[in-house]
């Protein structure tokens, strides 16, 4: 059953002098209980998706449905019951608490907010959310300043998973973290997935924690996804060249040579290119690419690629 | 537990796990959070070091700012002043602006009027203990005011934004474009100078300060990941404004508030000096006022009063840095 759908959304920022497309038409479906990746280089509009579905970004265009309910026309009100249900966590721990709440009002809160239960319900919620994503139990009364950045990054998921939600937007949730940290945080993350049944839309530039994660994965370029596959499809054959550039770029210690990087850095999403916006860096660029945007194409069972010289 | 049976371990997660157990000597109390140990869960060296001097909300904040030596300095003397202010009536009673004895007493000359009297034979020490209520009241309801207004306005511009904020922003400069001190005089002389009037004049042109401030606060804190947290979680404006956005606001505002205590303070001063204070109550400007023609002869007329605004103002400046210090964790936190 689909939970989340997309169609062409777009979120445009006003900087400065003209605007920044940061997501420009795109259209992505969730299903419930899966776990999608959104990967993509530093800027290229992943974060922007993840919180112009949440309408936290108000997007510009197109639509988000939400098991049936269109988001983008929700009121202020409607979008509070939504808030319930998708919920957030965020890339750096130490700036998505606030320094100046102990642990229990962080997560009392959205309880309060939300009208749940008395003061001792929430107590008890409270505690028993504490203990699942394995805080100590005298971790409550103290401040956000006081933890590792793995243990915040734990009191950032009990934040968001306190409500119950069905669709969890994991912005980056391991990237400020240690290796070793990561793998933790990682399997909480599976755990607590497998009981509370959510989905994940999983934000990442890191695909060796993609690959060990999503069940599904969408790879984005300059706001635009140029390569949905299942997680295993993708990295057996990978269609468009960007991803290939990607999949190449992380270090194998098996093969020990270096990985041709891709050449050039990002474009200005001010003024990205005519055509295919990987045109600049694409070693199969022809005047095609230039001239005309490539559609969708369909590789096999949920492979879509958007490139004119895929194979 | 449920984490080893239902996940599976890419081989280089798993790699990277075990290789933290042996980098991570466990710490001392750590025996019991070892039998936890598990792939979701691990003893932190942070969590287990803060285990030992975690200290509950206020009661940390107060203990730094007890310690600090010149905070205390600060708090003090300023209590002293309060104190006298509280014990005026009784230390002594009846009117301040009465003769008591003959002009031009030099201190120390009479027992009975240790600080001396003044060219109307008028008690210095009586004058300085019932003008520290003026100064005080003056200095803090008027601050209260300008908070109360700038901390509005500011927080309605920095968190809105828009055209909301560009309104705001313009009265904020029409106030801010118009000399403090003229706006002030012209203030308390279009209304009658009693103690009410002067104290609503100093806060309508102090305002602007903290309204600036609090907007330039809120703009940079709106933006935090926790303000976005707190909007995915469905929280109300009122809310994110209050709870969460104004606490982080507040170590500047709170500094500017001890400051700006100590400029109304200074304010009155300068209005009573002038002869625009009240006539009726004694104050510290007005005794420097009424020196000022002796200043030659008996310079200890304007000297003493003197004394008084400086160190009150120099102990609310004491008090509004120790207040910075303990009021600021990560700072706190990190010059420990």
């Amino acid at each position: 059953m689909t939970l989340l759908s997309v169609h062409n959304l777009s979120t445009q920022y006003s900087a400065g002098r003209g605007t920044v497309r940061a997501v420009d038409d795109v259209s992505l479906e969730i299903e419930t209980g899966e776990t999608v990746a959104l990967v993509g280089e530093s800027g290229c509009g992943k974060s922007s998706l993840g919180k112009s579905l949440m309408r936290l970004v108000e997007p510009t265009s197109g639509q988000v449905t939400f098991k049936g309910s269109d988001v983008t026309a929700m009121s202020a009100r409607e979008l509070r019951g939504l808030r319930q249900r998708i919920q957030m966590i965020f890339q750096d721990p130490f700036a998505s608490l606030n320094p100046r709440q102990t642990v229990r009002a962080i997560l009392t809160a959205p309880l309060k907010v939300h009208g749940i239960g008395d003061g001792k319900r929430r107590r008890e919620i409270v505690e028993k959310i504490a203990e699942q994503v394995g805080l100590p139990p005298d971790s409550l009364d103290r401040y956000p300043h006081e933890f590792s950045g793995g243990q915040r990054q734990r009191i950032g998921i009990a934040r968001a998973l306190i409500l119950e939600p069905e669709l969890v937007v994991c912005d980056e949730p391991v990237s400020a973290l240690d290796l070793s940290i990561q793998a933790q945080i990682l399997n909480l993350l599976v755990e607590m997935k497998q009981r509370l049944s959510l989905s994940y839309l999983f934000v990442s530039h890191d695909l060796s924690v993609v690959r060990y994660f999503s069940d599904r994965v969408l790879v984005m370029y300059l706001g635009k996804i140029v390569e949905s596959a299942p997680t295993a499809a993708l990295w057996a054959s990978p269609a468009h060249p960007y991803t290939r550039a990607l999949l190449a770029a992380v270090p194998d210690p098996a093969k020990r040579k270096h990985a041709a990087p891709i050449s050039g850095d990002l474009p200005s999403p001010h003024n990205p290119p005519s055509g295919c916006r990987f045109h600049t860096r694409c070693p199969l660029a022809t005047d095609l690419c230039r001239a005309e945007a490539p559609r969708y194409r369909s590789f096999g069972e949920n492979h879509t690629v958007a490139c004119h010289y895929a194979q | 537990m449920t984490s080893s049976q239902s996940t599976a371990l890419s081989p280089s997660l798993l790699v990277a796990v075990g290789r933290s157990t042996e980098i991570a000597s466990p710490p001392p109390d750590a025996a019991e959070a070892e039998k936890e140990w598990s792939y979701t869960r691990a003893p932190d060296a942070l969590s287990a070091r803060s285990a030992y001097q975690s200290r509950r909300g206020l009661r940390r904040e107060i203990r730094i700012f007890l310690t600090n030596p010149n905070a205390i300095v600060g708090v003090l003397f300023l209590a002293s002043v309060v104190v006298t202010a509280l014990l005026a009536p009784l230390l002594y009673p009846g009117d301040p602006l009465e003769m008591v004895s003959r002009p031009f007493l030099w201190p120390g000359q009479n027992a009975d009027y240790p600080l001396g009297t003044d060219s109307m034979g008028r008690d210095v020490l009586a004058g300085i203990v019932h003008g520290a209520r003026i100064s005080l009241t003056v200095g803090i309801v008027a601050t209260a005011l300008g908070l109360t207004i700038g901390i509005g306005i500011g927080a309605v511009a920095g968190y809105f934004g828009g055209w909301v904020d560009e309104v705001l922003v313009k009265i904020i400069e029409i106030f801010q474009t118009l000399p403090n001190f003229v706006l002030l005089v012209v203030l308390v002389a279009i209304a009658q100078p009693t103690v009410t009037t002067v104290t609503a004049a100093i806060g309508i042109i102090t305002w602007p300060t903290v309204a600036r401030l609090t907007r330039a606060e809120f703009r940079a804190i709106r933006e935090k990941d926790y303000v976005l947290a707190a909007r995915s979680l469905g929280y109300g404006h009122a809310r994110i404004v209050f709870a969460e956005i104004l606490p982080n606001a507040l170590p500047p505002i709170i500094v500017t508030s001890s400051v700006m205590v100590a400029g109304a303070i200074l304010m009155e001063a300068a209005l009573s000096f002038m002869g625009l204070g009240d006539p009726n109550r004694v104050s510290w400007g007005s005794m420097i006022g009424s020196g000022r023609d002796v200043i030659r002869t008996a310079w200890y007329l304007t000297a003493l009063p003197g004394l008084a605004i400086v160190f009150t103002v120099i102990s609310l400046n004491l008090i509004s840095d120790g207040l910075n210090d303990a009021l600021n964790p990560r700072f706190s936190e990190e010059r420990r």
